[in-house]
């Protein structure tokens, strides 16, 4: 009798995160999914009409411009952070002095929120307070870095702005990677007088695949959902040139009394998401249980 | 064991229902009044109400220009339990009623004669299906341009009376270095300065064709191009950092010199005074270039609830709010006038008065228009297709033919 109590315990305690997560995430998740194919206005309204919101979307020159702009911040973001992360921690991996100090340098921007980020940043891009205006007390009056203002490089400022708050944390990501090398086979290449440089290409960081995986995982969905960033940066300005779905779902939801146009944005970046984290988890299971 | 549970839910149930019973008029009321003079105008309400013998139960939502508090109130009308009174205001009253959710006014109105008290056009936004069901609050006039009275002075130029004039006052002050549009660059400021153009250069009648009928002709119209023409040389005259600024920064440009003309609504005025500056000697105000006037009117939208105190508040809510001191009190705190026509005004400024007789003028010439850019003309969706073509094409080098266009595929695809 309470053996087979016992056996139930670890579902019963369980059971009620996992109904939880299964009704506010899942059920949900359903919902939106649902809400995208009705005309759903200030309030949700339930009469399926086919798939007229995604045709609005398509149609839509801020959603074509928010999409563009995941694009481009995505993929510079999830790049250079990933580049510049990684150099760091080969940097700080040479057996240097003071490392711990240095170390909570780089990372320390990860503990800021992206506000303090988005903020500090407006006023450092900022052309009438910031960089430009400084470098122009010196008297190059003609300097200009304007790209905050710029309709045209406006979304660049939110990849410095999110690489300046990431790279850190990808490089303690590389640093753990690349202490868990094991010494020994450096050693016995080094022995072989084979070059810093191919010992790293050749041995170092193929052996580091898994952290790669890991830091662009974290780096892509922060990128996708990246909102307050932009929020606090630009407002989604010039205009709407910095808009990104989330912040386009926002305002269609919050501001504009048009669910359904937001319940298709939010379908749309579910999907997106869904095309990178399903191949990965197919790819993971498929290793572990092979 | 059963028995016994049901007996004390049963007493507990009758201690409460004894508890509310009829206790006085009850009121909750959902607000986002929350800053400053907004916070004790809202105080006057609070303090008349519970003069008046009710019970006030403050449910402030700050935050996102009343996004939280949309947010709060959707929540609360889904679940069954609305607030006695929310701060709605314009077309999203009538989206409000088309839900079913809103309550029935009509025997306070007809008591205190609003029909004769309020402007027509504003009154129309008060109603449901024919009967009042939402309380205005204020009127704030949007077609106002402010300007620095020392810098028109010393550039020698008059406040404009058409665009052609302001523009060559612009170049006046380009010449002399100063700036001449202090302007923020948020959707809404774009929009706001785009609805006063439209405005001026259209006239009334062109103005309630597009951007309250939506007819697609007018949208599409040459008129509209010459609107987005006049944008354009308008962005020539805002200085290159005016991305992402907020509206009273635009305004503190104004008031230092820096600048010399803004396009804002009369909450402005409120910067101006803040600053110790007084109207018509530090700075003058007039509206924009044009005919017409462009209102932005607060109400309360009363929703249907139940008990007898509840619905008795919501009666004495309503009946204080379009009362002579509240309106009167209430406005000098916030920088609007009276939406109550015959409120006398010897308290308010020189600014007020002007925008109370614009409007009753206004009021009897069919240019009594709701502001666009302010969520009184269209529902959200509608409005911010709009914006979104104005901002964009003040925020880039689209041509104004391509501007047209976009605006009226923008509102065809708009639900």
């Amino acid at each position: 009798m309470f053996a087979r109590f016992e056996k139930q315990i670890p579902k019963l305690v369980l059971a009620p995160s996992f109904s939880a997560v299964l009704i506010f995430v899942y059920a949900f998740m359903a919902w939106t999914v649902y809400i995208a194919f009705t005309k759903s206005t200030i309030m949700p309204m339930y009469k399926l009409n086919g798939v007229l919101q995604f045709g609005r979307l398509a149609r839509s020159p801020r959603w074509e411009t928010a999409i563009e702009n995941l694009f481009i911040f995505g993929i510079l973001f999830i790049v250079i952070s990933t580049v510049l992360g990684l150099f760091l921690a080969i940097l700080l991996d040479q057996r240097i002095r003071s490392e711990g100090a240095l170390r909570s340098i780089f990372l320390y921007p990860m503990a800021l929120s992206f506000i303090v980020t988005g903020t500090a940043w407006k006023w450092i891009l900022n052309p009438g307070t910031g960089i430009e205006a400084f470098v122009r007390s010196w008297g190059f009056s003609s300097f200009k870095f304007d790209w905050l203002v710029n309709p045209d490089f406006a979304i660049y400022t939110i990849v410095i702005a999110g690489v300046w708050q990431s790279a850190g944390f990808v490089m303690a990501l590389f640093l753990a990677g690349l202490r868990s090398v094991n010494q020994e086979i450096i050693y016995a290449a080094m022995v072989d007088g084979i070059s810093t440089r191919r010992i790293y290409t050749k041995i170092i960081l193929p052996s580091m695949a898994p952290v790669f995986m890991s830091a662009v995982i974290v780096l892509s969905h922060l990128a996708i959902k990246s909102f307050d960033l932009v929020v606090a940066l630009t407002g989604g300005g010039p205009g709407y040139q910095t808009d990104l779905p989330a912040t386009f779902m926002y305002a269609m939801a919050f501001s504009r009394g048009d669910l359904g146009q937001a319940a298709a944005s939010a379908t749309v970046m579910l999907m997106t998401v869904v095309a990178i984290i399903v191949p990965y988890l197919y790819s993971e299971l498929r290793s572990k249980n092979g | 064991m059963r028995q016994k549970i049901l007996g004390i839910v049963t007493a507990v149930t009758t201690f409460i229902s004894a508890g509310t019973a009829f206790a006085g008029p009850e009121a909750e009321v959902l607000h986002w009044w929350t800053s400053g003079g907004e916070a004790r105008s809202a105080a006057a309400l609070v303090a008349e109400f519970e003069a008046n013998g009710g019970t006030w139960q403050d449910m402030p939502v700050a935050g996102g220009g009343g996004d939280a508090a949309m947010q709060a109130l959707r929540a609360r009308v889904l679940s069954g339990n609305a607030p006695t009174a929310a701060q709605i205001k314009g077309p999203s009253i009538q989206e409000w009623y088309s839900q079913g959710v809103l309550a029935d006014l009509d025997d306070v109105a007809k008591a205190e004669g609003w029909d004769t008290l309020l402007p027509a056009s504003i009154a129309n936004h008060m109603k449901c299906g024919g009967k009042y069901c939402a309380a205005p609050v204020n009127v704030h006039r949007v077609d106002w341009i402010w300007a620095n009275a020392d810098v028109l002075a010393r550039a020698g130029i008059d406040m404009p009376t058409t665009w052609a004039e302001f523009n060559s006052a612009a170049k006046t002050l380009l010449g002399m270095g100063i700036i001449p549009l202090a302007h923020g660059g948020q959707a809404w400021q774009d929009a706001t300065v785009f609805e006063t153009v439209a405005l001026g250069i259209g006239g009334p009648e062109f103005f309630h064709k597009a951007f309250v009928e939506l007819d697609m002709s007018v949208l599409g119209s040459d008129t509209m191009e010459a609107v987005f023409d006049q944008m354009r040389i308008m962005r020539g005259f805002v200085d290159p950092n005016f991305s992402g600024r907020d509206w009273n920064l635009a305004t503190a440009m104004v008031i230092n010199g820096e600048a010399a003309f803004q396009i804002m609504g009369d909450w402005a005025k409120g910067e101006f005074t803040a600053a110790g500056k007084s109207p018509g000697k530090d700075f003058l105000c007039a509206s924009t270039p044009g005919a017409g006037y462009l209102y932005n009117v607060d109400s309360f939208a009363m929703f249907a609830v139940k008990g007898a105190d509840k619905i008795a508040g919501q009666k004495l809510l309503a009946k204080l709010v379009v009362g002579e001191s509240f309106q009167t009190v209430f406005n000098l705190n916030k920088g609007s006038i009276p939406a109550r026509i015959g409120t006398p005004l010897d308290k308010f400024d020189y600014c007020a008065r002007q925008s109370a007789y614009d409007m009753e003028v206004a009021s009897g010439n069919d240019s009594l228009l709701p502001s666009y850019a302010h969520g009184m003309a269209l529902r959200g969706a509608q409005a911010g297709a709009i914006t979104d073509v104005v901002t964009n094409h003040f925020n880039s080098d689209m041509k104004s033919s391509d501007a047209v266009k976009a605006l009226v595929a923008a509102i065809k695809d708009s639900l």
